[in-house]
This record gives structure tokens, C-alpha cells and sequence, in this order.
């Protein structure tokens, strides 16, 4: 799994378990799948909370990121060019890198 | 989005109208209640049992039907996970659960008319 670094472009994947047959605890709120956003900074490594909700150990541990992403656009009703930004705490299964933009 | 993701019912942010209510940001004083659920929790959860761990509790509040979620106080919400959790884990019998509230219920109409 990538590890990212502060300033890393990250993308959170576009996934979407809640619409599958298996039940399932995702601590990835839904506004943020497929956004692109900037890694903050690393939070440290933790066992996952998605399986430790159904009495599994969490291992091995995930490095959990805060990603902050450009607020406008977020959801409905925000997308009137406001500099806000949201930070999100998100463990590294979410995240992918996001490809570089040229031009 | 053109249609509604299919979200979970707490994962609220951006979502209109209904789910959203301003926060009621006054002070509240904990009642007994709470205090005797929040006791249970932590009973159950200690690191000598753990017998449920906050992030399956988290997960049974997050599953419980929208009209609940979206009704029950923040520590009813937690009694009727704890109650789910204990009955997934097969800590608790359902049978037996059904025929103490039954009692208690009788109990309490007798109470009621004396």
C-alpha cells in the first residue's frame, strides 16, 4: 500500500460496500468517494475500525491520513467559489494517487 | 450526483432536507438513565471482558432503522445497540429478553392501578 506523505494528491476511491449484500461499518463518509484531496499529514497507524465493528482484530494496523479537500462543489449548495476546505480523517484503503494535472 | 448514493443513515453531511436539523447546542443535565447505560457500556467494554468494543457499538447504532436513528435520544440509541449486540453475540436469549419486558410491562400496570 502507498504510504503518502504531507502535500501528496490523494484520490478516495470511489467504492461504494453500503450498496453490496454484505453488511459492512465504513468510517468514509459518502461525499468524499472519488473526490481528489491533499494529504495533511499522517495521524499514526491504528487497526482497522471497519472490521474491529464485527469483533475481528483490525490487523494489521492502517496508517490513518487527515485529507483536506476544497469545500465548494462538496455537496449541493456549496459550490459558490468559498475558499473553505474540509478535513477528513481517512485510513490508507481509501486512498489512491490521485494522477498529476499538467497544464 | 444525479441519484441518491446509497449511504448509511448517519453519514449525513450535504444531505437535504429531512436529515438535517440545527444542532441543539444547550446544556443538558445526564439522567439517571443515561448514567446507568453509560455504566453498562463501560462494564461490557472493559479491557477484563470487552465483551463489545466501541466500534461494534458504533456499528449496531449505525444500523439501526432510519425512523430509530433519527428518534431515539443519544443514549436510547446506545441501549438499543448494547441490546442488539448482546443479542447478535448470543450473550443475551431473545425468548428470554421478551418474557422480562413482558413482566416488567405487567408490573408496571399494576402499578399504575393501585
Amino acid at each position: 500500500m502507498t504510504i503518502f506523505v504531507p502535500g501528496d494528491r490523494v484520490r478516495v476511491r470511489n467504492d461504494w460496500p453500503e450498496a453490496g449484500p454484505v453488511r459492512v461499518h465504513i468510517r468514509t463518509p459518502h461525499y468524499l468517494r472519488g473526490r481528489e484531496g491533499i494529504v495533511e499529514r499522517q495521524l499514526g497507524s491504528f487497526p482497522n475500525p471497519e472490521e474491529l465493528a464485527f469483533g475481528k482484530s483490525g490487523l494489521p494496523a492502517r496508517m490513518l491520513y487527515q485529507v483536506r479537500f476544497v469545500r465548494a462543489g462538496l455537496w449541493p449548495g456549496t459550490g459558490d467559489g468559498s475558499a473553505d476546505t474540509v478535513v477528513a480523517d481517512l485510513y490508507e484503503h481509501w486512498l489512491e494517487p490521485a494522477e498529476e494535472r499538467h497544464g | 450526483m444525479s441519484q441518491s448514493p446509497p449511504r448509511a443513515t448517519h453519514d449525513l453531511g450535504g444531505v437535504e432536507p429531512l436529515a438535517s436539523r440545527p444542532i441543539d447546542r444547550t446544556e443538558h443535565e445526564l439522567t439517571q438513565f443515561d448514567k446507568n447505560v453509560d455504566a453498562m457500556m463501560y462494564l461490557l467494554s472493559h479491557p477484563s471482558r470487552r465483551i463489545i468494543r466501541v466500534d461494534e457499538l458504533r456499528r449496531a447504532i449505525e444500523s439501526l432503522p432510519p425512523h430509530e436513528y433519527m428518534r431515539l435520544s443519544y443514549y436510547e440509541k446506545w441501549l438499543r445497540a448494547i441490546h442488539d449486540l448482546l443479542l447478535e453475540k448470543g450473550v443475551l436469549d431473545r425468548a428470554a429478553v421478551e418474557n422480562k419486558l413482558a413482566e416488567l410491562r405487567l408490573q408496571m400496570s399494576d402499578e399504575a392501578k393501585a
